[in-house]
Parts: structure tokens; C-alpha cells; sequence
């Protein structure tokens, strides 16, 4: 971060996600937002509401008539008077409002259907394995580092037919456009150069070379018999690469995290891997990693809050899962939860496109994992360090391995 | 009982036919497909419960 920021003293009136004591545990936060509040406000970034509750989450989720998914990412300034406006945005679909959305959104779907991201479960277990292969005999790993990060680049990349090599210059983009939210435009625009340059070039490649690949099949897409407008083709590239890495990364991250303190948690799940499914969904629910933003369209009364155009809302999905009214026992991870609606991918129309990918690559990734680490731990409690911004998850965390299979 | 599968409200998020794929399958584009019709038997009640309750659009519902 460029800048120094003033602490936030009471995130009720001056709420801010990228403040440190909201990095390091929000969960308390939103615990005491959800008693006192429970919409939050706050002057930064030009204005901005933070629901916490499960129903006003879900409620503006499902309301793309009074709320804009123009930019879904929090910054400094607002989109430009010359960005793309809605309803197709940046970066279709997730940009895109209805109708548009709904034709950008439905063009993926079968490219994300479970039919086609099963077919990857081998690569993915592959990848898995050369990973804890490379780690050796050491006994303290960076699970965030050596393992977590690698998983969502590698089959990302072999999904849109990119260079496995390719994988720290896409995290590196992802870092640009995600966590530089607090730079000025011009800065914004200049860091974001290199990253037009590589899929300019890519989509060069592909266009001489077609291959049977999702780059390939976004540049022979058609919506009612007219090829894409290569902005739509590039916007959604950049989502897949963005949407795709620093999400699963924090996700098998936190779910290794909290089997690391959680020696009984472990103990289950390796003497019954059939829980494995269950207890991805509830780390989903209670470390659920992203949180997105929509745009109030004109001044609108919701509830009581006077939101005027423009205003920023902060969609926390994560404060939805943590909801007591919504949840049993909310604040306790439990494996084998029976009820559990989380909205770690969203709710409503642009519920996650690749929450498939996402819950093969979470499955592979832990099923991997503990075969080979049956037993571990934390090995430096306070050198764990999490993401700012939106999308959180271990960066940093090293794991002592207590036994090997 | 039986089940009810409201595809307006289907976001795909395939929770149904993960947790009981013998009462659910999904289309090409990763929507919910029922797999039964009419009354359901005991342990199908069970595992359209299940469905039920975790899809989070509440497109899901086991009626009398
Ligand atoms: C555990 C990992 C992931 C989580 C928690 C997650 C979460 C989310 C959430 C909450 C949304 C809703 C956005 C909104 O309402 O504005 C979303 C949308 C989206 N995600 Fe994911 N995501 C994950 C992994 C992925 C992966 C692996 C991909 C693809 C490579 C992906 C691609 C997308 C796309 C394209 C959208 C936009 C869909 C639309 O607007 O219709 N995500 N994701
Ligand atoms: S769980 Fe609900 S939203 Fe998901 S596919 Fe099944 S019916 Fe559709």
C-alpha cells in the first residue's frame, strides 16, 4: 500500500475492509455490526453500505434493479465516464447487469457445467502430487506458498490453453488489479499495462492457432450469429484469470489452516475422506473468501438507509455465512453440516461460474493433502498472515508436518 | 410427499445433484434436472430433505 490510512475507531460509521484489525479478524467485527447496526456506513471511497445481515445481503444480491454490478471492486474512484457502461461492463459477466448479463453469463455456462470440469479431476490430482513431491523431506512447509497458490493458476491455465510457466505472472496480475484498489486512477491504468500486453498477445496466438481450448472457443463464441467484440473476449479472460486463482488460493488455504488447529477435525477427515465433501462446503461457509461490491443505480431508500447514486455497497458474503439467524451455531465450524445454504459463491444471477472448478480443485487439493500429511500443525502461529482487500485467505502459512504416509 | 423444483430461481449451483444425485442430474449448462416424479419413497424423502437444505436459492422443496 501507497498510502497511509487513518484507523478506523468505529466501523458502524466509518467502515473500511482494507483497515488492519478488519484484515486480521473480521469476524468479531461484523459479530458487533450485526447487534448494533446491522447496515454499516461509511464516508470512504465515496460513500459506502455494509449489510452484514444474511437477508440484506441476499436481498441487494437479488436486486439488480436498484443495484449495479458495474464495478465490483472497491476502489478509490468510480468507473469513468468512458468505461464500458452497463449492462455490459469491463468484464462480462460479472460486470454485466440484465439483460445483457444473462446472454454472457449463459455463452460460459456449459464450459463450467460439472460434465466438463469433472474431465480435469485427473489433472488436478497430478498437479496436487508434483506439488507435495517437490516439498520433499522438509518439515516445515508453506502451505499458502508452496501449495495452495499453484493449484487454481495450473488449471486455469490449462483451461484457457495458456503456459503452466505463465502461473507467477498471472498472480502477479490478479495482485494488480485486485489488491491496488487504493491507487490513483492514473497509477491504476499504467500498472495495468503489462497485463493488456500478455493477453493481447495471447489472443493473437489463438486466433493464427486455434486450439481445442476456452481461449479458442471465447474467440468462435457467437451471440445470435455475431462474434464477441474482442473487449468482451479480453474483459472475460482477465475475469477468468482474476476470479479464479486469489479465490480457490485463499479457500484450500483457509481450509488447511483450519485443520492445522484443528488436530480432531484432521483425524476425521483422514479416517473418513468421505467427509470431505461436507467439510469443504462448511470452510466455504465459515472462512468464505470473497466479498463483492455493487453500485446504488439512483438514491434509493433500503431499510431506513438513505443510499444515493453512486454509493458503494460492500456484498459480504462472509458476513452472510457468520449470520445467527440464518445459521445454527454460526460462529462453529462443523464438518458434517447437514443445513447449509452458504453463499460463499454468491446468490442469485451471478452465482459463481466456476464454483465446479472451484470445489474439484478445494477436493483434489485436500484429499492430496492429508493422504500425505496426516498429521500437522501450525509451525509459527503469528507468522500466518492474510489478504487485504476483497478476496481473504492465507498468504503466508507455514505448516510443520508431524507425519508423512 | 414430493418434490418441487422452481428453475426460475436455479442459479446452478449444483449442491442438489452432488448431495443426492439419484433424485437430481444437471443439464448441460449445470442446472438442476429432476430425476423422479410423484411420490416419493421414505429414503427419497430423506435425500430431497437434503437437497432441500442446502440449496441456497431455495429452488428446492419437498411438499405434501
Ligand atoms: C473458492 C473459490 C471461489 C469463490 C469463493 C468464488 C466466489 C464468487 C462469488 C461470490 C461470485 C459472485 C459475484 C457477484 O455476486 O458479484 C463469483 C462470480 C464469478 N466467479 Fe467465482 N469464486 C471462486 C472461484 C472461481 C473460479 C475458479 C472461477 C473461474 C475460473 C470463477 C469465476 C467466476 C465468474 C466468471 C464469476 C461471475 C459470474 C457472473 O457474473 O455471472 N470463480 N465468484
Ligand atoms: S442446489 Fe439449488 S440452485 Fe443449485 S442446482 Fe440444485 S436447485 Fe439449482
Amino acid at each position: 500500500m501507497t498510502m497511509e490510512k487513518i484507523p478506523v475507531s468505529d466501523f458502524a460509521t466509518d467502515f473500511d475492509h482494507t483497515d488492519p484489525q478488519w484484515v486480521a479478524d473480521p469476524y468479531p467485527i461484523m459479530e458487533d455490526l450485526r447487534e448494533r447496526c446491522p447496515i454499516a456506513h461509511s464516508n470512504r471511497y465515496g460513500g459506502m453500505w455494509v449489510p452484514v445481515l444474511h437477508e440484506d445481503v441476499s436481498a441487494i444480491a437479488n436486486d439488480t434493479e436498484h443495484f449495479t454490478s458495474r464495478t465490483v471492486v472497491i476502489g478509490a474512484g468510480r468507473p469513468g465516464e468512458d468505461a464500458p457502461p452497463a449492462p455490459i461492463g469491463v468484464a462480462p459477466p460479472i460486470s454485466s447487469d440484465p439483460p445483457f448479463h444473462a446472454i454472457a453469463r449463459r455463452l460460459m455456462l456449459s464450459e463450467f457445467a460439472p460434465k466438463k470440469i469433472n474431465a480435469l479431476e485427473g489433472f488436478s490430482r497430478e498437479l496436487c502430487r508434483r506439488l507435495i513431491a517437490e516439498m520433499g523431506d522438509r518439515e516445515v512447509i508453506d502451505a499458502a506458498v508452496d501449495y495452495a497458490q499453484h493449484i487454481p493458476v495450473g488449471l486455469i491455465a490449462k483451461m484457457l490453453g495458456l503456459p503452466q510457466e505463465d502461473g507467477d505472472l498471472f498472480r502477479s496480475f490478479v495482485h494488480i488489479i485486485l489488491e491496488g484498489v487504493d491507487l490513483p486512477q492514473e497509477e491504476r491504468i499504467l500498472a495495468f499495462q503489462p497485463v493488456e500486453e500478455y493477453f493481447i498477445r495471447v489472443l493473437e496466438e489463438h486466433l493464427q492457432n486455434p486450439n481445442d481450448d476456452l481461449t479458442t472457443f471465447l474467440l468462435e463464441a457467437d451471440i445470435g450469429g455475431m462474434k464477441l467484440e474482442d473487449a468482451h473476449v479480453f474483459g472475460t479472460m482477465i475475469l477468468l484469470v482474476v476470479a479464479g486463482i486469489d479465490t480457490t488460493w485463499s479457500a484450500i488455504g483457509s481450509s488447511i489452516w483450519h485443520l492445522a488447529q484443528n488436530p480432531e477435525d484432521l483425524a476425521r477427515l483422514v479416517d473418513d475422506p468421505s467427509l470431505i465433501p461436507s467439510a469443504i462446503e462448511e470452510f466455504l461457509r465459515a472462512y468464505a473468501p470473497v466479498t463483492m461490491a455493487r453500485l446504488v443505480k439512483e438514491d434509493f431508500d433500503y431499510k431506513g438507509c438513505p443510499m444515493k447514486k453512486d454509493d458503494w455497497i460492500l456484498l459480504g458474503f462472509p458476513a452472510a455465512n457468520r449470520d445467527p439467524k440464518f445459521f445454527d451455531r454460526a460462529d462453529e465450524v462443523i464438518i458434517d453440516r447437514t443445513e447449509n445454504r452458504h453463499a460463499a459463491f454468491g446468490l442469485g444471477i451471478h452465482r459463481c461460474l466456476g464454483s465446479n472448478l472451484a470445489r474439484l480443485e478445494m477436493q483434489t487439493a485436500l484429499e492430496e493433502f492429508i493422504a500425505a500429511f496426516p498429521k500437522f500443525e501450525l509451525a509459527d502461529p503469528s507468522g500466518v498472515s492474510f489478504s487485504q482487500g476483497q478476496v481473504r485467505g492465507p498468504r503466508v502459512l507455514p505448516i510443520r508436518i508431524l507425519e508423512r504416509s | 410427499m414430493k418434490i418441487k423444483l422452481d428453475l426460475d430461481k436455479c442459479q446452478g449451483h449444483g449442491r442438489c445433484y452432488s448431495l443426492s444425485p439419484d433424485l437430481f442430474d444437471s443439464d448441460d449448462l449445470g442446472n438442476a434436472v429432476l430425476l423422479v416424479t410423484g411420490e416419493l419413497s421414505d429414503d427419497q424423502v430423506a435425500q430431497a430433505t437434503l437437497a432441500a437444505n442446502n440449496c441456497p436459492e431455495y429452488a428446492i422443496e419437498v411438499i405434501a
